[in-house]
């Protein structure tokens, strides 16, 4: 039985365009080699962490969905351990609405002239009620 | 005091200041969210305060649902570096 997951890593921004791909591919690879799906996949880019990891400030950060038995998640972070280029990773399990959060997400960045903006309905004023 | 009695009514210095409080609400509930995205830093950010510090229920009006839910969002959000743990004026 196959779940749906999403994962996100962040890699050295010591790597250049060819081993960053070279590194996504390793991660895609693995999946698919264990009967996994890869459902998308989406490259975020060069981006500022919040805060620094391992002296670094910044990440080549990377997501990717997919579907999966549950036994490779252990296969998949082991790999990600080892995995000197990966500072950070972060593999959720999607439940039915995040499964369809993703989905919409997915097409809005496919065609984003399509579905604008529908998840983001509520631009609530600041709220600076503090008492009580 | 003299001023009031003299028509019998109370008047005031400064207009008197009725607290109209509005009613919270659960901003979720109300748009329909059912998923809060991890991934959205911006979105999250309403939920914390100078610090980064998670705001409590009452003061955010969001519903125990979907507050836990926030929460564990922040809380993933923080570990892939998206949200500071702690700092100084965010926003």
């Amino acid at each position: 039985m196959l779940k749906q997951y999403e994962t996100v890593f962040i890699a050295t921004p010591v790597l250049s365009d060819v081993q960053m791909k070279d590194a996504v591919a390793k991660y895609t690879d693995l999946i698919k080699a264990n009967g996994g799906e890869v459902v998308y996949e989406e490259d975020w880019g060069l981006k500022q962490l919040a805060y620094s990891i391992q002296h670094k400030t910044s990440g080549f950060y990377y997501l990717i969905e997919f579907k999966a038995d549950p036994q490779f998640i252990g296969t998949l972070e082991t790999q990600y351990r080892r995995d000197e280029r990966i500072l950070r990773y972060l593999t959720v399990a999607l439940d039915s609405n995040a499964v369809a959060y993703a989905e919409k997400r997915r097409n809005n960045k496919l065609n984003p002239k399509a579905a604008p903006e529908q998840e983001e309905a509520p631009k609530v004023e600041e709220e600076t009620v503090t008492e009580e | 005091m003299a001023q009031n009695n003299n028509n019998g009514e109370i008047r005031y210095l400064n207009p008197p200041t009725v607290e109209v409080r509005k009613k919270k609400y659960c901003r979720f509930k109300k748009a329909g969210i059912k998923y809060v995205d991890y991934k959205d830093a911006e979105f999250l950010k309403k939920f914390l305060n100078e610090q980064g510090k998670i705001l409590p229920r009452r003061i955010t009006g969001t519903s125990l649902k979907f507050q836990r839910k926030v929460a564990q969002a922040i809380k993933r959000a923080r570990s892939i570096a998206l949200l500071p743990y702690v700092t100084d004026l965010l926003k």
